[in-house]
């Protein structure tokens, strides 16, 4: 398969903290690669640098995506070259409701059929007139970011540990929002890609993933089989990563 | 029967002993240099006004075909044009100026002067002096029109002093909604506009009223606002400010006197160029199991000046609940917002009053949120401040909504 996203050499700061320092990563369409990590080793950074956030500040190297070279590109024109993101925990926008919003980013003009039956799947229909993320629990918030994605079809989601603040129940629904929207219910239309945070790696049993990373310190260490990295980590932790180094 | 010329009288007296009384809030106007009279004639329908007066009415939310509106007033300048109530609610309710209804009515006394104080201030003073119409309005008791009463007030001429004096009377179990729009045919007109407005909701009535004012940089405004609500009675209240206006300065108040009446302020104001506004609601919880609600949104740009005031105060020896929502943001450096809220419960054992207040930017997290669903800066900035400023408000036509958008698009640049 051809390469969706490839890093070179990425270091970032957020304020004075040097997070991110030398990752060279590359994927291919219809991957779904998955970042493990200790808190604060950089994942998210990670992400959040390759959507495009202003405070995650690339001091060097290069994010290239689809061929094009977006290391400077606006958050908002790579979300329309086809990046998406699933928020760890997402702002409240009291204001604006879930429906408006979803109103603004159908840009496909998706039918209201369509529409109509994704809430329902999310168990959403509650929750359209409310504000964004306004009082939503963490399985709330989890579906309404990927009804956002499913809304936005982007080619590549990054999605940040979608199984926080989930409970058992909802972490099998939201594991099979992820799978439609990464088209894996379907023959056809297998190109779409993703990169997942886990902590816990619970949403493995429902997505099929194809390789795995460890962030450490900033870097990517082991690249190999997720379901291996998993069980190691739940062996020895990340102590090994650091004699790895 | 008119109403006596004794309390006219009576009214005169006290209104000259506060002919040079300022206000206790706003700056001081001198209202000598507005002495303009223009008296104009009757016109046959809204659709016959000049084409600079139709675009103005029709910014303040007036549906010129009278559709969906179950009737019709008004005035430009200090000459009442047009006055209409739909046939099909002949019998519902009546409209008409409030000077034709002194004339008609000698119970008028019971509602003339009775809520506002004429001696207030030099303003309530000039309009007691000076009257120049200012509608009625009454809904018969058990009334329910379906659709809204309009009424424009306008100022066409330089140097005019509107001074109108408007009374509502909802009688019991009458439900009304009103939409009022008050506004300038010339963007550079000079000149001040008084109004006086009591409205009386009897027992179980229900008014819904909705005000848009669309002033400009020249211009003044004084209103003087008391609404009485009876038991079971309701006020609800939309208040929208979007253009600016030389100053503005206003506190009405809903006087909750009868049990289990309520009253809701919602008000939101977008202050633009040097405006200086100084608006506010007080609800005051005289009857037990009362419920008052003050939601106010301000949008600080350029160098305006803006204080949103808020008061509750408890009179009531039962239960009362009352809220006070009041948030800022600021557009722009040289722009200034005071948010003042203020509880009072004056022996009130069992009232429940709160209130919060917040004065911030536009939180650059929730653009950011918005942007990466693929929404430019500018787009993300406008949805959250209209969301912000709640403009969700019945029968305010569409173009209201884009002319708030493109304000937002010209001031919010420097938001971030």
């Amino acid at each position: 398969m051809e390469e969706m996203l490839r890093t070179e050499d990425l270091w970032v700061s957020i304020g004075e903290r040097q997070v991110l320092k030398g990752v060279y990563f590359s994927m291919n369409y219809g991957e779904i690669n998955v970042l493990f990590g200790p808190n604060g080793a950089g994942k998210t950074t990670l992400m959040m640098t390759l959507m495009g956030f202003p405070k995650y500040r690339v001091e060097q190297g290069k994010i290239y995506f689809k061929g094009e070279d977006i290391t400077h590109l606006d958050l908002y024109e790579r979300a329309r070259l086809g990046l998406g993101i699933s928020f760890q925990r997402p702002p409240t926008v009291k204001g604006v409701s879930l429906e408006k919003l979803i109103g603004i980013i159908n840009t496909n003009g998706r039918s209201k059929e369509y529409l109509d039956s994704i809430i329902e799947k999310l168990n959403l229909s509650r929750h359209m007139q409310r504000g964004l993320n306004d009082g939503f629990s963490g399985g709330e918030m989890k579906r309404s970011e990927l009804l956002q994605l499913m809304v936005q079809r982007p080619d590549l989601v990054l999605i940040d540990e979608p199984e926080s603040g989930v409970d058992i129940e909802n972490i099998a629904l939201v594991g099979e929002a992820i799978n439609s929207l990464l088209g894996k219910d379907k023959v056809k239309d297998k190109k779409r890609s993703a990169i997942i945070i886990t902590h816990t790696g619970y949403i493995l049993d429902f997505v099929n993933a194809d390789k795995g990373y460890i962030v450490f310190d900033g870097k990517l260490l082991c690249r190999g089989n997720p379901r291996d990295i998993l069980s190691e980590i739940k062996k020895h932790g990340y102590r090994r990563c650091a004699e790895c180094r | 029967m008119p109403i006596t010329k004794e309390y006219l009288k009576e009214i005169e007296e006290k209104a000259l002993k506060a002919k040079d009384k300022k206000a206790l809030y706003g700056p001081d106007i001198n209202l000598e240099k507005y002495t303009q009279y223009i008296e104009r004639g009757k016109i046959e329908s809204l659709e016959s006004l000049s084409r600079q007066v139709k675009e103005a009415a029709i910014l303040t939310g007036i549906n010129l075909e009278e559709k969906e509106r179950s009737g019709s007033y008004m005035q430009i300048d200090q000459s009442v044009v047009y006055e209409s109530l739909n046939k099909s609610y002949e019998g519902q309710l009546e409209i008409m100026s409030t000077t034709d209804a002194l004339n008609k009515y000698d119970w008028m006394e019971e509602y003339f002067w009775k809520a506002v104080p004429v001696d207030m201030d030099k303003y309530t003073s000039q309009v007691a002096l000076n009257m120049t119409h200012g509608y009625f309005i009454r809904v018969f008791a058990n009334q329910k029109p379906q659709y809204p009463v309009q009424s424009c007030l306008l100022v066409a001429e330089n140097y005019v002093s509107q001074n109108v004096h408007n009374i509502i009377i909802v009688e019991e179990g009458a439900e009304l909604q009103v939409i009022t729009g008050c506004s300038l045919s010339k963007n550079d007109a000079e000149g001040i506009h008084l109004g006086i407005s009591e409205f009386y909701i009897k027992k179980g009535g229900k008014l819904f009223f909705t005000m848009i004012h669309n002033w400009a940089d020249n211009f003044h405004v004084r209103p003087r606002t008391k609404i009485i609500i009876e038991e079971d009675g309701s006020f609800i209240n939309n208040y929208v400010l979007l253009k600016p206006v030389k100053s503005i300065q206003s506190f009405p108040v809903a006087h909750l006197k009868g049990d289990r009446s309520s009253a809701k302020f919602n008000t939101v104001i977008y202050g633009l160029k040097d405006s200086y506004i100084d608006l506010g609601s007080r609800i005051i919880l005289e009857g037990e199991d009362t419920r008052g609600e003050s939601i106010a949104r301000t949008i600080g740009a350029d160098e305006s000046v803006i204080y949103s005031r808020g008061d509750l105060i408890a009179k009531t020896k039962g239960y009362c609940l009352a809220h006070l929502d009041c948030r800022g943001i600021i557009f722009s450096k040289k722009a200034k917002i005071f948010a003042i809220p203020e509880l009072v419960s004056e022996g009130s054992m069992k009232s429940e009053l709160s209130h919060e207040a917040s004065i911030g930017p536009i939180a650059e997290e929730q653009v950011e949120y918005l942007m990466s669903r693929g929404i430019s800066k500018d787009d993300a900035v406008s949805v959250i401040t209209s969301g912000f400023l709640n403009l969700d408000i019945p029968y305010i036509p569409e173009f209201l909504d884009k002319n708030i958008k493109e304000v937002i698009k010209a001031t919010a640049k420097d938001a971030l």
